[in-house]
């Protein structure tokens, strides 16, 4: 359970990373918080010749709130976005999302970009980002900058639309403008902070007269990448979520997913998991008290 | 036969551990953990599992809970540590949070125990008065495989009453 050798470099200016990654390739990987890859590289499932830290970059660190958007660089911690009143209140799908990921220890040092190019299907940032269609901003030193929307980033099991030359950069969160937002997140796991069986979140944003106006919602763990419904969503819209509608809207999601099954949970059971969970969120975030509204 | 594998690459770092500096050469590959244990001898900080989920090895890393067999020593260039052996206030003594653990048997094997302090001393310096839920939540990501973790809320509910004294 030790790393192989590795050689280790710290640049001093992102584009001084891409240009290590420009020069070796697939032998190169970088390193932010860590709290994916050096569990893999202790188990020898990952074994970079190269180690680029990109930890001391502080370009690629921050929280930013511009129009309609708020923007994390990719190298900040978990444990920054948690504690960002600008976020929390921006993007609340990203505070609640958060309550789920690792323990205390883990959120000090994982990064949000780690989370997404790691891309475990069962995580929890990725699935927020997929919900809400973040922007994922990411550069190379020959093919310089391009934006790729989470729908098109997650693309199977520890596979995303990064290149192997590329660095992500940051990420763009939509902000849903107006009163009556609300959001849950919910998941079900051995121990809480452990990677999720199945997890469940929804944005929804009221009408004042307590029909949807918005939606977005989607699955984790329940597919090789996160999985967003964006007509099931719509279909929401002008609706009054109650648990007829819940129920119904979890069902047809479920019905699209493809878990697997391992020790802990099979297919059926996540299915099950998953279909309570949705329809939990849903109830939840559409019943927001009318106070809620008027804010 | 010699050996064809090259002597690895060494990188110098210095690192603060408990209030004291330490420049030492090490293999990129090495963890903090071992950073600790081995090059400075300071084994108060136990290994556990080596891939980031059992928390035995957790640590004070620039003064936030992290774990130690997650970092690269040479990630650790510049910053500084507590562990275990710096929690309490002096030679001889115990911090209010070690006594609380002694008192109410916090401990069976002891293995988690470094990792279980430095969690809970983080706790209470963010949560002086945590509620059980906190106490659990601050604990989640420590394993205690005699699952003495009764006693060990008890500990920190202790130590939340009592006087600082550290």
């Amino acid at each position: 359970m030790k790393a192989a050798p590795f050689d280790y470099i710290r640049p001093v200016t992102v584009a001084h990373a891409l240009e290590l990654l420009a020069q070796h390739g697939p032998e190169a990987k970088l390193i932010a918080g860590g709290q994916s890859l050096v569990p893999m590289m202790a188990m020898r499932l990952a074994r970079p010749a190269v180690l680029v830290d990109v930890n001391r970059l502080d370009s690629l660190r921050g929280i930013a709130a511009g129009p309609g958007t708020v923007t994390t660089g990719a190298t900040t911690r978990q444990r920054d976005l948690e504690e960002s009143a600008v976020l929390r209140g921006a993007v609340p799908l990203v505070g609640a999302a958060l309550r789920w990921v690792g323990h205390v220890q883990t959120r000090n040092r994982g990064t949000v970009g780690g989370s997404f190019v790691h891309a475990d299907p069962s995580a929890e940032l990725p699935l927020a980002a997929l919900i809400l269609d973040a922007r994922i901003h990411l550069s190379s030193q020959d093919g310089g900058a391009r934006v790729v929307p989470a729908s098109g980033f997650f693309i199977a099991a520890m596979y995303t639309a990064t290149g192997e030359t590329e660095c992500v950069t940051g990420i763009d969160w939509p902000v849903w403008e107006g009163p009556g937002v609300a959001c849950a997140f919910e998941e079900t796991s051995i121990r809480h902070g452990d990677f999720a069986m199945a997890s469940a979140a929804c944005q929804i944003q009221l009408a004042p007269d307590g029909t949807c106006r918005r939606a977005a919602l989607g699955l984790g763990g329940m597919a090789s990448a996160p999985l967003a419904f964006p007509d099931l969503a719509e279909a929401l819209v002008g609706r009054r979520i109650d648990a007829a509608a819940a129920r119904e809207v979890a069902e047809a999601a479920v019905s699209r997913s493809e878990p697997g099954t391992d020790l802990q949970a099979d297919a059926a059971y996540r299915r099950h998991l998953a279909a309570v969970l949705l329809t939990r969120v849903l109830l939840r975030a559409g019943a927001a008290p009318v106070t809620a509204l008027a804010a | 036969m010699s050996s064809t594998f090259p002597a690895p690459a060494l990188a110098t770092v210095e690192i603060t551990v408990n209030g004291r500096a330490y420049r030492r050469a090490v293999e990129p590959r090495t963890s903090l953990v071992d950073f600790l244990r081995e090059t400075l001898g300071l084994t108060g900080t136990h290994v556990g599992c080596e891939h980031g989920v059992c928390g035995a090895c957790s640590v004070l890393l620039d003064g936030d809970p992290v774990r130690s067999c997650l970092i690269f020593a040479v990630q650790a260039d510049g910053l500084s540590v507590t562990t275990v052996e710096g929690l309490a206030p002096e030679r001889g003594k115990l911090s209010a949070l070690q006594d609380a653990f002694c008192e109410s048997h916090a401990m069976q094997c002891g293995y988690c125990t470094p990792g279980m302090l430095i969690a809970c001393q983080d706790l209470l310096a963010h949560n002086p008065q945590p509620d059980e839920a906190a106490i659990r939540d601050a604990i989640g990501g420590n394993l205690c495989r005699c699952t003495g973790y009764q006693q060990i809320v008890d500990a920190v509910k202790l130590a939340a009453g009592a006087p600082a004294h550290g």
